[in-house]
């Protein structure tokens, strides 16, 4: 019987309501007394020398207020990068300024050169189209590897080159790995493409900046995962602007998937022209905008070389990849193709013999960072394309190579840095035969072959590394935060609670399954346990929500400080049952005393606790208030295993998805009905991926793909229901709510199966294709098929 | 500027708009009906739809002045008076069929308008229709549940097959 309530149950959530009756309360939302309107002309050309920005005209067009350019800047600080990484030879990456208005030259289209501040956003549009730039073209490098050849144009002129860093994982292994891939008796080779993709949550960026001058107080509104991080980043490094005196919220959030965790130029512009303005100023981005602006996503080129012994097992494995890092180093871009996509490069394998070498790369395209898996959708689509091929290689079942290799103890160390605490890979694995119907599988091919389709069928497992993550670690890998988080639990005098978190909910359910939480571990109902996030001045602090860590790393502050409240609150009611302390139970919402009769409703004790009249006020003070800070002793790995069933149209190389299923294990589950959801958004993501998505940037640097008319979303009709299933669990060992995270495994796991059952329908028909590069176009496919 | 009345959510609204302002504009900023999302510029993500004299219409696609005299239901009008959900509405929210919610209102919306049209649509049927509104957090999968099991079937069953 499933619960109805508590952790494993699934309650409808209470932030459906507001959202459903058009009553949320989006940063577009939000209008401000006597604010104005910010409108940014930005960069028509992906590379170009600034000659000089003639405004008077535009200064003069009705309603305009003020127009800002680079010069503005001039003293102000750029938007710093978050994580330094140390190349193969021991040096430190190369770190170009990123100013908030391009100055001295444009580096991507998109690039913002002005920003007209007028009384109306339609008065502030028409007169940016009055300023007149002169612009010196420059040539513009778009390709990676051409950006790396000797005399390439450079994207920042005060760097030696476009290289930002050459980084090796690990260095030490690189010769043991070269001599084993030499020694093997077989070497699959796979050179692939992890396209460019945006994450395009549906709700553009939007910033409104507010400023008391009498307070000296600055407010910014943003479209964020992590306002904390901002207030942190903007406040520190960009603005000057000590943390009491800035205040950042992010309210309903219209989804992220990475985009929204990094500080922006705009966020910065409006929150400092505020400040010179002395009134509010707001910047509403359009989907155009977005499409120029957002940092972007994934965008490596990758060789790998997989060796395997005479019996078929793994011996080694080396991968070169160029990752594009854009025009500048967006807040989190250099940790994504390093420290969260080399050292997941093991996947579910015992590979003794690892080595990864990642160039990373400027060119004059917009800045690229996480998108929903970041990194760890790269290091999986490889690893478990390189080993589909290599079973088809060598005549073995792609599931029997996989299982022969699973690692099957735990802890187990990686060569690549990582120690996995707990998983069942065999069990996930067992679990998707059976959920995907895979003894199935050839009478559904035999079907589909009558009405003349060819049918594939995808399989593969994937682990990531999630609940971002021990400090101590990170801080000796080059990030420049702590990655901990922090909640408040906040129990009001009849009982209630408030939840302060420093995670921050935008589609996730915080509002719903955080309470269950709270309710379970005291007894009571959830609808007494509110949680209050997205507001730096209501919480105490929080690194925010990325990298599918809100309940394995805030979750985890939650529960602590929620043990605090409870042996607080223990003492208390020991007091007032006058007994020992030891002796008391907190049960259903009453404390009893051990072996007695006696007991004491929750709302008695903190009724006490506020109206301290019989209190133990010489051993506690009164209030029922509790804070802590969480900092993980290790990530978490979720894995599992995926499949997917494709019908290839051979006239026409059209690929329609028949089935997915998806065995995931993310150890304990406190909300079934949200995880589920979350499965099925990552896997639509994926699957977009992997048939749909994809930037395309001419050799200028246009980006042709820059609206929903040229970026293929994925659509209701390209998708079919899902099959997913996360019974599985080997609850994580080291955090106190066993959870592992579940929020980016679907985008992570999905695009390879689909890939390799693309491959596999092919194979069927006879075509000698071994692979074929995302997005699976009908073109791209029936191109294949022609050979 | 020129004037614009019509009648929103049974009441009469009338503002002043430029002769460029859209339908979601003057819903938005006007109106202060904030529920009318707007997630593109080019008519494709179907976050803006409303009812436009019983049609769904893609309120970024109107001129506010084009409006004059219409009928226009949005979001904000969907609930009883009393805060109860209908019964798209709550098939959204027994399904899950919502994460961040900014889609929503233009899914709700057009759902209602499929009913209206299709009161038992198949799978299929709603896929198809659900053609313009890009959701990008649900893949799409307990939005067409909660469609299914709004029109009265048994989509648990469905979605299983």
């Amino acid at each position: 019987m499933p619960k109805d309530s508590g952790i494993g149950a699934s309650p409808k959530r209470r932030e459906d309501v507001r959202f459903l009756t058009g009553t949320g309360n989006y940063t577009d939302d939000i209008n401000l007394r006597g604010q104005a309107y910010v409108h940014f002309l930005r960069s028509d050309v992906a590379h170009g020398r600034i000659n000089g920005v003639n405004t008077d005209a535009a200064e003069g067009m009705p309603g305009v207020v003020r127009i800002f350019t680079g010069a503005d800047f001039e003293g102000v600080g750029g938007l710093p990068c978050g994580w330094q990484v140390t190349d193969r030879h021991g040096e430190v990456m190369q770190e170009p300024a990123h100013p908030v208005l391009a100055q001295g030259k444009v580096r991507h289209v998109g690039d913002p050169i002005a920003a007209v501040v007028a009384e109306t956003y339609e008065q502030a549009r028409d007169a940016a189209e009055a300023i007149e730039v002169d612009i010196e073209d420059l040539p513009a490098v778009i390709d990676m590897k051409a950006a790396l050849k000797d005399g390439a144009p450079k994207v920042h002129d005060d760097l030696t080159s476009n290289l930002c860093y050459d980084w090796g994982f690990v260095e030490e292994n690189r010769e043991a790995v070269d001599e084993a891939i030499r020694n093997a008796a077989h070497v699959t080779t796979l050179e692939l493409v992890n396209q460019r993709l945006v994450a395009n949550p549906m709700e553009p960026r939007v910033a409104v900046g507010d400023y008391s001058r009498a307070n000296d107080e600055s407010t910014l509104y943003t479209t964020s995962q992590n306002p904390h991080v901002i207030r942190l980043l903007m406040g520190a490094f960009v603005l000057g602007i000590p943390e009491h005196k800035l205040r950042v919220v992010a309210p309903d959030v219209g989804g992220g998937f990475g985009s929204k965790i990094f500080h922006y130029a705009e966020e910065a512009f409006c929150t400092f022209a505020a400040r010179q303005l002395n009134r509010p100023v707001k910047w509403t981005s359009s989907r155009s905008e977005a499409f120029l602006s957002d940092a972007q996503g994934r965008d490596h080129v990758t060789k790998i070389e997989l060796a395997l012994d005479g019996d078929n097992n793994f011996v080694a494995l080396r991968t070169d990849t160029h990752a594009n890092m854009g025009a500048y180093l967006s807040t989190f871009s250099t940790s994504v193709p390093t420290w969260l996509h080399g050292v997941l490069m093991a996947g579910n394998y015992k590979t003794p013999l690892i080595y990864v070498n990642v160039k990373a790369v400027f060119t004059n395209t917009v800045p690229v960072d996480a998108y929903r898996g970041a990194g760890r959708p790269e290091a999986t689509f490889q690893l478990e394309r390189v080993i589909d091929k290599a079973a088809r290689e060598l005549g073995v079942d792609p599931i029997a190579l996989r299982r022969q290799n699973f690692i099957t103890e735990f802890p187990y160390a990686t060569p690549v840095a990582v120690e996995y605490d707990t998983g069942d890979y065999v069990a996930t694995m067992d679990k998707l035969e059976e959920i995907a119907d895979l003894s199935g599988f050839a009478a559904r091919r035999a079907e589909s072959e009558k009405r003349g389709k060819l049918r594939g069928l995808g399989v593969n497992c994937y682990i990531e590394a999630c609940g971002i993550a021990p400090s101590a670690l990170v801080g000796q890998l080059g990030a420049r935060a702590g990655l901990y988080d922090a909640a408040t639990v906040r129990v009001n005098a009849t009982g209630s609670i408030s939840v302060m978190v420093g995670a921050h909910s935008h589609g996730q359910g915080h509002e719903t399954a955080f309470p269950q939480v709270v309710a379970e571990m005291l007894g009571i109902d959830e609808s007494m346990v509110d949680i209050v996030h997205g507001d730096s001045s209501r919480i105490p602090f929080g690194m925010g929500t990325y990298g599918s860590r809100s309940l394995a790393v805030c979750g985890s502050a939650m529960v602590r400080a929620t043990e605090k409240i409870i042996n607080k609150s223990k003492k208390i009611a020991a007091h007032l049952m006058e007994a020992s302390e030891a002796d008391i139970e907190l049960k259903d919402g009453q404390f009893t005393v051990a072996g007695t009769d006696k007991s004491v409703a929750w709302g008695d004790v903190t009724l006490a606790a506020y109206v301290p009249h019989n209190y133990p006020l010489e051993e506690i003070e009164p209030g029922l208030e509790e804070t802590a800070f969480y900092d993980p002793a290790n990530f978490t790995y979720p894995a599992g295993a995926y499949a997917c069933e494709v019908e290839v149209d051979p006239e026409t190389g059209k690929v329609t998805i028949e089935r997915f299923a998806a065995a995931d294990d993310f150890g304990n589950v406190v909300n079934p009905m949200i995880v589920d959801g979350q499965v099925h958004g990552g896997l639509a993501q994926g699957i977009g991926q992997a048939l749909l998505e994809g930037c395309v940037y001419d050799a200028d640097g246009q980006l042709l793909s820059a609206s929903y008319m040229d970026y293929a979303m994925p659509r209701a009709d390209d998708l079919p229901f899902y099959s997913v299933d996360h019974s599985c669990q080997t609850p994580c060992t080291h955090n106190p709510l066993g959870v592992k995270g579940c929020g980016e495994a679907g985008a992570i796991g999905s695009p390879p199966s689909v890939v390799n059952a693309v491959v596999d329908a092919l194979q069927s028909g006879g075509h000698k294709v071994d692979h074929v590069d995302m997005p699976l176009t009908p073109s791209r496919v029936w191109a294949a098929m022609q050979g | 500027m020129p004037q614009v009345a019509m009648t929103v959510n049974g009441k009469p609204a009338r503002g002043e708009v430029e002769g460029r302002t859209l339908l979601s504009s003057f819903l938005r900023d006007n109106l202060g009906l904030t529920g009318t999302h707007v997630g593109c510029d080019t008519s494709q993500c179907g976050a803006c739809v409303v009812h436009v004299d019983g049609k769904d219409v893609k309120a970024c696609t109107m001129f506010a002045l084009e409006a004059e005299g219409a009928q226009v239901d949005t979001i904000e009008g969907q609930a009883g008076a009393d805060g109860s959900l209908n019964v798209i509405q709550q098939a959204f929210q027994d399904h899950h069929g919502l994460q961040c919610g900014f889609c929503t209102p233009g899914m709700v919306m057009t759902a209602a308008a499929l009913l209206k049209e299709t009161p038992k649509p198949s799978e299929a049927e709603i896929r198809d229709y659900l053609e313009g509104n890009i959701c990008r957090c649900t893949g799409y999968h307990n939005i067409v549940k909660a469609i299914l099991a709004a029109s009265g079937q048994d989509a648990g069953a469905i979605a299983a097959e």
